[in-house]
């Protein structure tokens, strides 16, 4: 029963972290209609702030979260600005090329500056033994604050008004212009608060595992089917999905091999887009 | 002076260049003591050696070590004046490499390049056993001799190559000395996992030591293997609580066998046996910290092995090159650290192909091929032998592996260990 209990703690504490990385992707559908291909790159810019600020500037990673989501939320808006705005109501392989660009300018100059070599941040808070399982604290801590941050974005998008406006932009962008919602400064907001997503997931995953300028990818991918799962568009839902995504790769491996986990994980991901294309928090049409 | 000499004089200028150029590759030395049997001066020949070098990608550390000890095998022969053919000809050597990013698809592109494009005489291997493999397939197609180092894989040489000689001990006796060695020193235990990085060198291994470890009474209660590149072990590491082993044994490369070893003590994984490929002889894994400690691993050369010329001649041996204390204290000297057996590979995968062209006395493949076949000698990383069989013909077949482990000593500091073979040990084996 322990053990099982640790597949599903494992599980959790990644799958929350995941939830986080997919939301600033379903944040930016959701608003603009926009797949944001530089997504991956993003996430390991998060990783490479937290490495930077803790190894030259000797912060505590999670200290150096703030600076990094700060830096996140910057970038965004300089992307928005520069890559997507002039976009937005093209055709969507044009936004899609777009974003791919900045993707490949991102990881062209972080190869150039980091190589492909592996970080890591060499940060342990030890090892937490409760109900015969143990987990290193430093996961414990990344998956909580990853839940402050969801609860942080909650409280924006739902009490503040810059948030009302973004969920109005995304409900109907004409209504919301009609109603004198500055629309292209909610897009950039919007934008801007994905990338921060990202760059905080990235940060998180940054604290606990090793990385390169290339890691980003393999939680992109991730992060698509988490958005799919979840519903494209719904934040919670990606939270939800990410979950979802964590137990599965989490608990599988108590009964096959860790090999299986893509093959299960991909099927699903094929079925929810054949039987329920809406995700599993979306809105039928 | 006339218009009609100045004409003539510089027609002879433009004849006397154009006959310098016509001098080819091969120029005249300035000979600084002539000897009295000939007053020619010494014609050098410039041999490039190719090769790859992961400078980026997850090889990265490794490979970086087998390049530093592979270019001061370089400076040393060239700085000792090159080596002399039969011909009178003095061979020096320069290297020309690329970085192959730790990608294979990449190291067919570079070696293609290096032997037809940048005209590498011979060929060093990229580190890792799968880069090695694409790396031969191309030295063979061109009939360039290739020296392996940093691969272990016993397959490459089962593909009927003739010109692919291998320095390491392959990887069938990796890890089986790690089961001889729990044998010999925890006899109660009998559980064992084995989790493994995905490629053709760990799998090679981790499937020798099974069938050894199964053949000396051990149950293999977990075997398992897990794709490179990877980073989150908390899967494999909950299956091997499950299965609750009393040695852990596997791995892969250095980056993931680091990353393994550090997530095992974030877990508080409290299995007192843990041997791993490739990473703990790296100097870099004491980076780790506790998590290093009582972690062991096999190596293919340690600073504190002791062959030299007299063991060799009691061995009945050739001796070649310098000897380890030297070469411990010279890449010290040009790179502030100690060297690993990565290191070591890289220096000795030289020192073989030179005494292979002194032997040959020629440069030609064909030669030093057969010179390659005969080679039996001791160099300060150990026995080098190659199997001339059709079936093997390459292998590495007089090294021996050692075993190391993380200790601490009396004053608290992470010190490597020789603990396996009983010969060679400077420590007694612990637990984690």
């Amino acid at each position: 029963m322990s053990q099982l209990l640790q597949y599903l703690a494992d599980g959790l504490l990644i799958g929350v972290v995941y939830g986080i990385a997919a939301m600033g992707l379903t944040l930016i559908f959701g608003v603009m209609s926009v797949i944001n291909l530089a997504h991956g790159p993003i996430i390991a810019l998060g990783m490479f702030g937290v490495y930077l600020c803790f190894t030259v500037l000797g912060l505590n990673p999670f200290i150096a979260l703030i600076l990094v989501a700060a830096l996140g939320l910057l970038l965004g808006l300089i992307i928005y600005i520069v890559a997507v705005h002039r976009v937005l109501n093209a055709p969507h392989l044009s936004s899609l090329l777009a974003t791919f660009s900045v993707n490949m300018i991102i990881i062209g100059i972080g190869t150039t500056i980091w190589s492909t070599s592996f970080r890591n941040v060499d940060y342990s808070l030890g090892t937490l033994q409760a109900a015969g399982i143990s987990l290193p604290a430093t996961r414990v801590a990344a998956a909580l604050i990853a839940l402050l941050v969801t609860g942080v974005l909650y409280w924006f998008l739902y009490r503040t008004r810059p948030g009302k406006n973004i969920r109005a932009v995304a409900n109907n962008r004409t209504a919301a212009e009609l109603m004198g919602i500055p629309s292209t400064r909610v897009l950039a907001l919007s934008f801007g608060i994905g990338t921060m997503l990202a760059a905080i997931a990235g940060g998180l995953i940054g604290t606990i595992l090793p990385f390169t300028i290339l890691s980003g990818g393999v939680y992109e991918l991730k992060s698509f089917v988490i958005v799919v799962l979840g519903g494209l568009g719904n934040p919670l839902g990606a939270l939800v999905g990410g979950l979802i995504l964590g137990l599965i790769e989490g608990v599988i491996p108590a009964f096959t091999s860790v090999g299986w986990v893509p093959v299960f994980e991909f099927v699903l991901f094929v079925l929810l887009l054949l039987l329920r294309p809406q995700g599993l928090f979306g809105a039928k049409k | 002076m006339s218009r009609k000499s100045l004409f003539l004089l510089a027609v002879f200028l433009i004849a006397a260049l154009a006959l310098a150029a016509c001098g080819g590759a091969a120029t005249p030395a300035p000979a600084a003591e002539p000897t009295a049997a000939s007053s020619a001066p010494a014609v050098t020949k410039t041999v490039t050696i190719g090769f790859t070098a992961s400078q980026t990608g997850k090889y990265n550390v490794e490979s970086s070590r087998q390049i530093n000890g592979l270019n001061l095998w370089m400076a040393d022969v060239n700085n000792a004046g090159g080596i002399k053919l039969s011909d009178g000809t003095v061979v020096t050597f320069a290297s020309k490499f690329y970085d192959d990013e730790s990608n294979g698809d990449r190291v067919q592109e570079l070696y293609t390049r290096l032997a037809n494009d940048d005209g590498a005489d011979f060929l060093i291997s990229p580190y890792s056993s799968g880069l090695t493999s694409s790396a031969s397939v191309i030295a063979e197609q061109n009939g360039k001799v290739m020296i392996t180092t940093g691969a272990a894989s016993a397959s490459n040489y089962q593909q009927g190559y003739t010109l692919v000689y291998q320095a390491y001990t392959p990887d069938s006796k990796y890890l089986t000395g790690a089961a001889d060695l729990l044998v010999a020193e925890a006899p109660n235990i009998k559980r064992i996992a084995i989790v493994h990085e995905n490629d053709k060198f760990s799998t090679g291994v981790a499937e020798a030591l099974k069938t050894h470890a199964e053949a000396l009474g051990f149950e293999i209660v977990l075997f398992e293997g897990y794709d490179s590149g990877t980073t989150d072990f908390a899967p494999f590491i909950n299956k091997i609580q499950a299965a609750n082993p009393e040695a852990i044994l596997g791995g892969g490369h250095f980056q993931d066998g680091s990353t393994f070893a550090r997530q095992l003590s974030e877990k508080g994984v409290a299995t007192p046996y843990v041997g791993l490929l490739v990473a703990p002889p790296e100097p870099s894994f004491a980076e780790l910290g506790d998590a290093a400690v009582g972690i062991f691993g096999p190596s293919q050369w340690e600073p504190l092995a002791a062959f030299t010329a007299e063991s060799a001649q009691s061995a009945g041996l050739a001796w070649k090159g310098i000897t380890g204390a030297e070469f411990t204290q010279r890449y010290q000297a040009a790179h502030s650290e100690e060297p690993s057996y990565h290191a070591a590979g890289g220096y000795v995968a030289g020192l073989i192909l030179q005494d292979a062209i002194e032997r040959a006395g020629t440069l030609d493949s064909a030669a030093v091929q057969a010179a390659l076949d005969a080679t039996d000698m001791l160099t300060f990383f150990g026995h080098i032998k190659f199997d001339t069989s059709a079936e093997n013909h390459g292998l590495q077949i007089g090294h021996e592996m050692v075993y190391v482990q993380w200790q601490r000593d009396s004053a608290g500091n992470l010190m490597k260990q020789v603990v396996w073979p009983p010969e060679g040990r400077t420590a007694p084996f612990i637990t984690r």
